[in-house]
């Protein structure tokens, strides 16, 4: 049979950020696929030559408009582990609570997508309606709706308040029982389950050789989550990583409905427990040093790889994100499916295109 | 297999009031503590160009010699880092995002409290 090569992307409607893949077809089955990427490449990384290393926090949480607090937090962690800062616990705490309401708000947007993806256009309003939720406490409590620049090396710069924890914590009751009814949908739902179940299969071996990361890793049964590693208030806070078998794309979204429950119950339990104190301590001279920053990121894990020289402007800047690790998986389920379930296949590991270029 | 478990959340909503606004016609209710628009009051400030200098994307232009501070709300990420520079407390950061500007004209004040763009 005849192969014919058609183009998918950069501007396709499932596509939030522009990846284009060549996909080789054989009558409507897919044989390869053929990435390319560089649309969106800003030189991220090179400019910690101009920006000095306390302005670059800002630079950092602009990598990627989604999981913008968590790239601000790696890299304030990675500056203070080379300069030996001992940040305050109630700052730990808090950037903990902003992580997690990070995480909510881009698996809620991730789900959107996936039901407009599928076609379910009412699902997505009711996953975004939800999501404006979450982003209304983030406003309110940092300032900003998506980059929030609440996290500056050594703290934060905003405190939450007694009276601002009681409204969130009974916000939050609300918004659990909301994601509850909208997670039901997705997991619960014939033509949902019909369009996601079976779908790109991801093997554990192949996930774990192919360097796979977050819930596309842990969707195939390795139990693998930075979390655990401890950083921020995780150290009080334990984190069981959630886990399915199946490899699929129901699994993937199971995975993701599940940890927007784990969010709430982590963020529940860091407010509860938040210890009052210092929110910052002021940090003087400039890093000398290398290290290796690891958090997980919504889409998994992310690693900073800094070089420092005693000067104010940085080395060396490296970032390792989540949706380049899951790439070639990607592109390794690809091969064999229909052309129909491409679209959700490629969303089902949450591209961002944004961070992988940088 | 269940074919209708969208239909409770499809009739709850269908009987319930929407929550999207009728944007422009109802303006946006702001947030408390949003960082939405930079403001300068000269009462206490003493020209010091530590906000100008400590600005990330080099959206405030300070003379000293006029005593004159200039934002440029274009280039303004309303990220706060003024605010938290200033020693005399003079920048700040309200909710709601100020006038609609379309250039790159600065948002000139001068010490004699007129403001111009």
């Amino acid at each position: 049979m005849s192969r014919t090569v058609i183009p998918f992307g950069p501007q396709h409607p499932v596509l939030p950020e522009p990846i284009h893949l060549d996909l080789v077809v054989e009558d409507e089955k897919v044989i390869e696929a053929r990435p390319s990427i560089g649309f969106v490449h800003r030189g991220l990384e090179k400019l910690v030559e101009k920006k000095d290393y306390v302005e670059f926090v800002y630079v950092a949480e602009r990598i990627c408009g989604i999981c913008s607090f968590i790239h601000g937090q790696t890299y304030c962690q990675a500056i203070e582990s080379i300069m030996d800062v001992q940040v305050p616990p109630r700052a730990l705490y808090l950037r903990t609570v902003w992580g997690e309401l990070s995480r909510i708000h881009s698996h809620l947007l991730w789900l959107g997508l996936m039901a407009d993806a599928m076609g379910f256009e009412s699902l997505f309003m009711h996953s975004w309606r939800v999501r404006e939720k979450i982003l209304n406490i983030v406003e309110a409590t940092t300032g900003g709706r998506v980059i929030f620049s609440s996290c500056k090396i050594g703290g934060v710069r905003r405190d939450i308040e007694a009276e601002a924890i009681t409204g969130i914590l009974k916000e939050l009751n609300a918004i659990e029982q909301d994601m509850r009814d909208v997670c039901k949908v997705f997991l619960d739902d014939s033509s949902a389950k019909a369009r996601l179940c079976g779908v790109g299969v991801l093997s554990k071996k192949d996930a774990y050789d192919l360097g796979c990361v977050g819930p596309m890793l842990r969707a195939s049964g390795v139990s693998q989550d930075m979390r655990r590693l401890g950083y921020a208030a995780f150290m009080d806070i334990p984190v069981e990583p959630v886990t399915r078998s199946e490899g699929d794309c129901y699994a993937r979204c199971a995975v993701r409905c599940e940890e927007l429950m784990q969010s709430v119950r982590i963020i529940r339990t860091a407010l509860t427990q938040i210890p009052a104190g210092e929110i910052a301590v002021k940090v003087t001279g400039n890093p000398n040093g290398e290290t290796i920053a690891r958090t997980e990121q919504p889409r998994g894990e992310v690693v900073y790889h800094i070089k420092a020289n005693a000067t104010k402007n940085l080395q060396r800047f490296r970032v390792r994100t989540p949706t380049f690790a899951n790439l070639p998986a990607m592109l390794s389920i690809l091969p064999g499916c229909e052309l129909a379930d491409v679209p959700i296949i490629v969303l089902t590991i949450d591209p961002c295109i944004s961070c992988t270029e940088r | 297999m269940s074919y209708f478990t969208m239909s409770k959340l499809a009739l709850k909503w269908a009987l319930t009031k929407p929550v999207t606004t009728r944007y422009p016609f109802e303006p946006r209710q702001e947030i408390a503590g949003s960082r939405g628009w930079l403001v300068f009051t000269d009462e206490n400030c003493v020209y010091c160009n530590v906000c100008a200098k400590r600005c990330p994307t080099g959206a405030i232009v300070v003379n000293r010699a006029e005593k004159s501070l200039a934002i440029d709300h274009l280039s303004c990420i309303t990220c706060g880092c003024c605010v938290e520079v200033c020693p005399k407390d003079s920048l700040g950061l309200i909710p709601g995002h100020g006038k609609t500007q379309v250039t790159r004209d600065h948002e000139v004040f001068e010490k004699n409290g007129k403001a111009s763009t």
